[in-house]
Formats: structure tokens, sequence, C-alpha cells
């Protein structure tokens, strides 16, 4: 995974010395419409459409779903399934999202697709209520269990301060491609949840980090492994009481969506959608510091598409 | 053989009530519906009088419809709707397998059974339900289901989940339970050794000896409408129908049956080859009952046998001097410092439903079948939690969960009254027990880095995060919000002790309703905000 991950990168960086800096401002400009597959965004951002749509418009901007899927490869689609609630409420990842990129991947040509959350409430309540088990099994996909310590192995997080070591749900050990799906809500101690945040779904042991300086775990875990591509669900938005949420009251339905395979700048404008600074977000900075991603948009390639 | 359709029905009615009672109490994946679970259990007939003292309803009469039962056709109870006693003909049926097993007539030990029943009668009255609990014939069998059989099951079920996963099929998953603490396993254990070793010495001793709801109904079962009776004229003496009869209670050299103790199992009739046994209203001359003299040597084997059972007795108020204390195994991380101050809570938390601690702890029989059912795990049988003579009757264990916002399983599932019936949109607001914040063993105080876990999973934000000293966040509590459901608890990572906590309530009240107001929308002005 780290030589795939680095050869990953390696392209990317290529291109954008190569191409992106050519084009400069003029990728703003025709990811209006969306449809240009030869811009390297660094990221792209879209608003105003249903979930299922701004996935299919950001990926193409992105240059397409054969981008980060080929043939015959196994797929893990990490959403964030934490809680027995409602899609309404906005405390699991959009289903209609998930739908649409379990199919894209098994368009692509996938040989499987794997989706599992270590849950917080009752998984088995939490898979049903959120809808997300019904429609990923529509889509075609595998709806695995994360609950049990026994899909668990150790890996090692060199570059870790108080995090050196976790253990990790096998799916993400075994797939050739990670794709990670948070949703993006307020959260109590963490501030925001957002990918690196959801990424606290793939480990088994998570009182250690809340234990050991929650931020700063959340970027040691960040350092092990990049998912191939972020997407941050921001349709419905728990503006409060998150991450559980109590009700619908804590739902804002904003209607964007983020895509980007650098986690840092995923979570930098999406906390900007949410209406933070990401610099007030201890963990972004940490992971920004640790050369994780960069949470300077400024530096970046952004596509913007309106709906 | 004129009587083996009854023979057939008894059989066939102790299949479909055994099989339902024994699924209802190892279905860990929460199939089975509540409907039919209280369908069946209602007319369970210690459960149905305690429900019926407590909610005196209709839907809590079972126990009449045993009385009117036994009055007409004896005690049918024990053959066809006891689960326990189904169990004893279920081990009964393996052991013939092995051996070949002929019981013949023994005397009743009618002084211990006399003396049983007015002890559990006397206890429970005085508001003990230690002895009751431990001998009630529904509640044992449920222990022994719920904590010996469903593991087991459980493992079953794991292994072939393992099988299955391995070619990567999903269908099955494992399950994990939370152990329980040897003290449990112990009672449950004990019971099914000895009740299965009676049964193959001695039949239905055990209810007809040990169990106060056979000695009960066996005082109707005497003056029963339809009873076994020996046809003298026909009878050859020939002892087929003393050696089928599993309850030892035919004595064909008086030609008298001892019908306190025949639970109508029907055996004899269809084992009697001369048409002279039968089932039947008429009067005929009263058999003669034996005369209870203390002073009758007792078969010494049975005595022991019944010393040990009355040794598990004085047993478990022994374990009152094994150790109370919850201990934490786990050792934190280095650099991890640790929480230093005990919790003590002053009072464990019952689940919904029990509406009051006292109350609750007068009806529930430790039946262990909201153990069973209870998604999240967190139920558990208690040890001393509420002193040691209400060891096994539940409690809310929020090491091994947290109750589940939206369930409201167990209080479907109770046949006793013990957790009365509670729609889920009440169930979200019912306070069983308030949170506890003890800031010094907080991981915010303590260590200085952020947490939440609490707040994080707490459904009514009655445990919220407030900005603290160095742009850390803290836990604030609000009780008036706070439904005690455990998940702060639960989810509190600081070791070995928890800095959140449940206190419960010795009755439940209504909690408030949070206060709503509506997010508002950060205003990108239609664009993006970088």
């Amino acid at each position: 995974m780290k030589r795939r991950d680095f050869i990953n990168k390696s392209v990317k960086a290529g291109l954008l010395t190569g191409a992106a800096v050519s084009f400069g401002k003029y990728g703003q400009l025709l990811a209006n419409t969306a449809f240009n597959n030869e811009v390297p965004y660094d990221l792209v951002a879209i608003r105003n459409g249903e979930p299922a749509a701004m996935y299919q418009r950001a990926l193409n901007a992105m240059g397409g779903i054969s981008q980060y899927v080929k043939k015959g490869q196994r797929v893990v689609v990490k959403p964030n399934i934490g809680w027995d609630v409602v899609p309404e409420l906005g405390a699991n990842t959009n289903p209609e999202l998930v739908k649409a990129i379990v199919k894209s991947c098994l368009d692509a040509g996938a040989s499987s697709v794997y989706t599992f959350d270590h849950t917080c409430d009752d998984w088995k309540k939490c898979y049903k209520n959120s809808k997300l088990e019904d429609v990923i099994e529509d889509a075609g996909g595998k709806v695995v269990p994360g609950n049990n310590e026994r899909y668990y192995e150790e890996i090692e997080i060199p570059k870790g301060k108080r995090l050196t070591s976790a253990k990790v749900h096998e799916q993400i050990l075994e797939a050739d491609v990670f794709i990670n799906v948070p949703v993006l809500k307020n959260h109590g101690s963490a501030k925001l949840t957002i990918s690196m945040k959801n990424l606290m779904g793939i480990v088994w042991d998570r009182g250690y980090w809340h234990r050991n300086d929650l931020h700063q775990c959340i970027a040691d875990f960040a350092t092990w492994r990049q998912p191939d591509l972020n997407i941050v669900d921001a349709y419905r938005v728990m503006m409060k009481n998150g991450p559980r949420g109590r009700s619908e009251a804590d739902v804002a339905k904003m209607k964007f969506l983020v895509m980007s395979d650098d986690m840092v700048a995923a979570d930098a404008a999406a906390a900007k959608i949410f209406g933070m600074d990401p610099n007030g977000v201890p963990h972004i900075e940490y992971a920004h510091d640790f050369n994780v991603g960069n949470m300077n948009l400024k530096q970046q390639e952004i596509g913007r598409i309106k709906m | 053989m004129k009587y083996s359709w009854l023979r057939i029905l008894r059989i066939s009615l102790a299949v479909i009530f055994f099989l339902l009672i024994s699924l209802a109490f190892v279905d860990f994946i929460g199939l089975f519906p509540d409907k039919l679970m209280k369908g069946t259990l209602w007319i369970q007939f210690v459960p149905s009088v305690l429900n019926f003292s407590r909610v005196v309803t209709l839907s809590a009469t079972g126990f009449v419809v045993i009385f009117l039962l036994t009055l007409l056709f004896g005690r049918f109870y024990c053959a066809s709707i006891c689960p326990l006693g189904i169990l004893q003909d279920i081990i009964l049926r393996i052991a013939r397998r092995f051996k070949k097993i002929r019981f013949k007539y023994q005397k009743p030990l009618n002084w211990v059974r006399h003396f049983l029943l007015g002890f559990t009668v006397v206890t429970l009255l005085t508001g003990s339900m230690l002895i009751v609990n431990l001998l009630d014939p529904y509640s044992l069998f449920g222990r022994i289901f719920s904590d010996l059989l469903r593991p087991l099951l459980i493992a079953g079920n794991n292994l072939i989940a393992t099988i299955f996963q391995s070619f990567d099929i999903y269908t099955f998953y494992h399950f994990d339970l939370h152990p329980l603490s040897w003290e449990i396993y112990v009672i449950p254990v004990f019971f099914l050794t000895v009740i299965s070793y009676l049964t193959v010495i001695h039949g239905r001793i055990y209810c007809n000896t040990i169990c106060p709801v056979g000695t009960l109904l066996g005082y109707l079962s005497k003056i029963a409408l339809f009873k076994i009776r020996i046809n003298e004229n026909n009878c050859t003496n020939c002892k087929l129908c003393e050696r089928a009869c599993k309850a030892e209670c035919i004595d064909l050299e008086n030609q008298t049956i001892d019908h306190s103790r025949c639970i109508a199992c029907f055996n004899c009739l269809t084992s009697c080859k001369f048409n002279a046994i039968d089932f039947t209203a008429k009067k005929q001359q009263l058999p003669k009952l034996e005369s209870v003299d203390p002073s009758t040597p007792s078969n010494p084997q049975r005595r022991q046998a019944l010393n040990a059972l009355l040794g598990g007795l004085i047993f478990t108020p022994a374990l009152a001097f094994a150790q109370n204390q919850e201990q934490e195994t786990e050792k934190g991380p280095d650099v991890y410092k640790g929480a230093t101050k005990p919790v003590k809570r002053k009072q464990y938390v019952t689940p919904p439903g029990s509406a009051d601690v006292k109350e609750f702890l007068d009806k529930c029989t430790a039946c262990h079948l909201c153990v069973s059912a209870c998604p999240t795990q967190v139920i558990q049988p208690s040890k001393n939690q509420f002193g040691w003579d209400h060891i096994l009757q539940v409690r809310m264990d929020f090491k091994a969960g947290y109750c589940n916002y939206e369930c409201i399983r167990c209080t479907e599932v109770c046949p006793t009254g013990a957790l009365l019936p509670l729609p889920v949109e009440d169930k979200k607001l019912t306070q069983l027990g308030k949170v506890k914040f003890v800031k010094e063993n907080c991981v915010v105080e303590a260590e200085r880095t952020d947490c939440g876990a609490c707040a994080e999973v707490c459904p009514t934000k009655a445990v919220h995060m407030v900005p603290y000293e160095d742009d850390l966040r803290i836990p604030e509590t609000d009780d008036k919000i706070c439904i005690g459901c455990g998940a702060c608890e639960h989810a509190c990572p600081t070791l070995p002790y928890k800095a959140i906590y449940v206190e419960g309530n010795a009755v439940h009240v209504m909690a408030e309703e949070p206060e709503e107001e509506k997010a508002k929308k950060p205003d990108h002005e239609g664009d993006f905000p970088f």
C-alpha cells in the first residue's frame, strides 16, 4: 500500500507540476463546465445538487472513476455509519451518495466493493437504520461487520507521536483502493469530524485515542495511510450537537460535496464550508505539519462547480 | 389404545411450548417476535402471578387458567407447559438411549414438599425473591438456556461465521458475549446437574419434591375432576404402569395413585395392556391417600440428593463472602497517567420499564429473558449489586453496553411485570438514573487534552462539551434532560475508574424534553468560502 500510495502521489505530483501550472486559472473556468477530464485538480468542491449528481459531476472533474479504480481491483468504501439514526439526521453518510459511489466503482470494473464501519451504536441497527446496508447491497456492494476485534490487525505508525501502532480492519489492509466517504459534522471534542476523523472507524481501540490527546492521535493515524480518494458529504450538515445529533433541528441542508485525494485539503475546505477556520481545528493543523497534506487552499488547484 | 391420543396431545403441546420458549431464550439475533413471546409466556405460572400482583389486568391471568386446568385435568402445566418439566422429559429420553430406566413407586417426601412451598411463600411475603427465584421452574429453565446454552450456540455460530467469512460470505456474523462472573454460572450449572441426575434416577422427583409450583398445583390436582384411575376389576398387577410412571406415584400394591404427584403425562394410560387404567371424571371409590408419617425412613439415596440441593440454598448466600468489587484488569498505557478517584455508586441502575427499583426487585424472577433479548447486552445478571439476596436479578451494566435510545425490547419480553410496557416515545424520556461527572478523573482535566467520548454518544446532549482552559473542551452535564442510558459511562475511556457514570434513580422519573433550536446555516452567499 505504501508503495502504491507513493506511486499514486508521484503521478499526481508530476501532473501537478507539469500540467496544472500551465493550466493555471483556466482550470477554474473549465471546471464550471465540469466535463473537463484533463484538469488535475487537487480538490473539487460542488454545490446545489443532489448527492448522486454532485458526485458524478465532481468525479468527472477529477478525471473520472478510472483515475482511481482499475479493472479487477478490490475496493473498500468507508462511509460513516456510526449511529443508529435515520438519514435525515445527518449523522451518517448520505445513502444516495454511497450508493452512487459503489455503483460507479463496480461499473469501472472493480472485482468487489466492500463497506463497513466500526460503529458506535449497535452495528446491525446502524447499518439498517442509516439505510446504508440496503442501498449498498442494492448497488452490488458488500456490507461487512466492523464491530469485532477479530477483523483487526496490528499495524505500525512510525511517524506517530502519541499513536505508534493501531489495529486496523482487514478490509482496509486487503483493498487495492480505499475510498473514504465521511459526512461533515460538528463534533464535541474533535470540533469537526471530516475525512481524518472518519478513519477512527477503521481502527479497533478508540479509547486509547481519547485518553492520549485525541487531536494528536487523529493526525498520527493520518500519517499511516492516505485514502486514495476522499469524498466529503456535506449535503445535510449537522451544525451542532455532533457527532450524534439529537434531532433534525441540528441539521442544515447545505448541499455541498468536496472531493480530493488529500485528506488535509478536503478537511480544510469542508471546515470552511461549515463556517469554521481550519486553523481552529488542531488535528487538521497537526496533519498539515506532518506533511500528510496541505491545508493551505490558496496553494491548490480547486475546481468549483455550481449546479 | 383408546388413550393414545391424549398422550400425543400432551407431547405435541409440550414440543410446541418447549420449542417456542427455548428459542426465545437462546435467540441472540433478535428474530423472535415479541408478540409471540408474550403469547407463549403469559401462561407461565410464577411470572403470571407476579405480573398480576403488579398490574392487575386480564392479560396477566395466565395463572388462573393454570388453576382451572389443574382443577379439571390435574397437573397438565407440569407435563406440557412448564419448560423445566419438559426439559426433564427430554433428558430422560436421551438417558434411555443408553440405559434401561424403570420406575417404581416411591413414598412422597411430603415434609420436604410442604416445607419448601411454605418457605417459598413466607419468604416471598416477607419481600425476598431469593427462594422463589432459585426454585421457580420457568426461571430456572430460563437461566439454563440463557446463561449456558445460549453461549454454546453463539460459539457454534461464531465457528460457522469464521468458516463462511473465510469464503467471503457474510451471511453469518460473530457475536461476542459479555462474560458473566463465575458466581452467576455456578447456579444454573449446579441446578442442571442435580436435576439431570435426579431425573435419571427418579423421574420427576424434582417436580414432586423441590418445585414449589409442583407442590402447590399438587394440592389442586388431588381434587381435580378428571383423574387417572385404576380399574381394579381389570388390573392384573403387572406393574407396567408403575414402571412407566415418571412421577413414581402409582402404588399398585395398594391400588392407589398419589394424585398430588401425578403430572398428567398419560404414560400409564398407554402402557396398560389390560384396560385397567382410565382418565375419567367418574367418581369411583376415592383412592386412599398416603398417610404422611415423618418417621418413615426415606430412600437414603434420595435423601442425599436432597441434602445436596438444600446445600445449594445455603451455598448461595455463602457467596456473600466472595469479593464484590468490580475490578479493572486493563492497565493504562504508559503515557496516560490514569484516573485516581474510585467511583462508588449508591444505587445500581435497573432497566427501562422497571419504574421503581424496589417493585422491580419484588417482581424479577431472574429468568434472564431480557438478558437474552437485549441487543446491546447492557442488561446483565447482578451479583450483590442489590444485595446477595437479589443475586441473578438483572441490572444495567454499563461496562457491558448501554441502553439503545430507540430500543424497548426488554419491556416487550418481560413476562413477570418486573419491566412494564413502555412506548418508545416515553422510553426516550424515562430517566433511569442521573449522570455524574468526576472531573478529577476526566482526561481533559488530568491530561489537558481533548477527549469528549462521553458527549459524542449522549442521545439527549445531557452531556455536552463546553469551552475550558487552553482552548480545550470539557464535559458539562444537565441531569434534567439526562435519561441515564449509560452511553457516556460506557464510552468514557479513563482507567481504572470512569470519569462519568450514572447514579441510579430508586424511582424512575420523566426527564425534561431538551429545548431545540434550529441550526443556523453559514452564509456563503451562493458561492464557495475558498
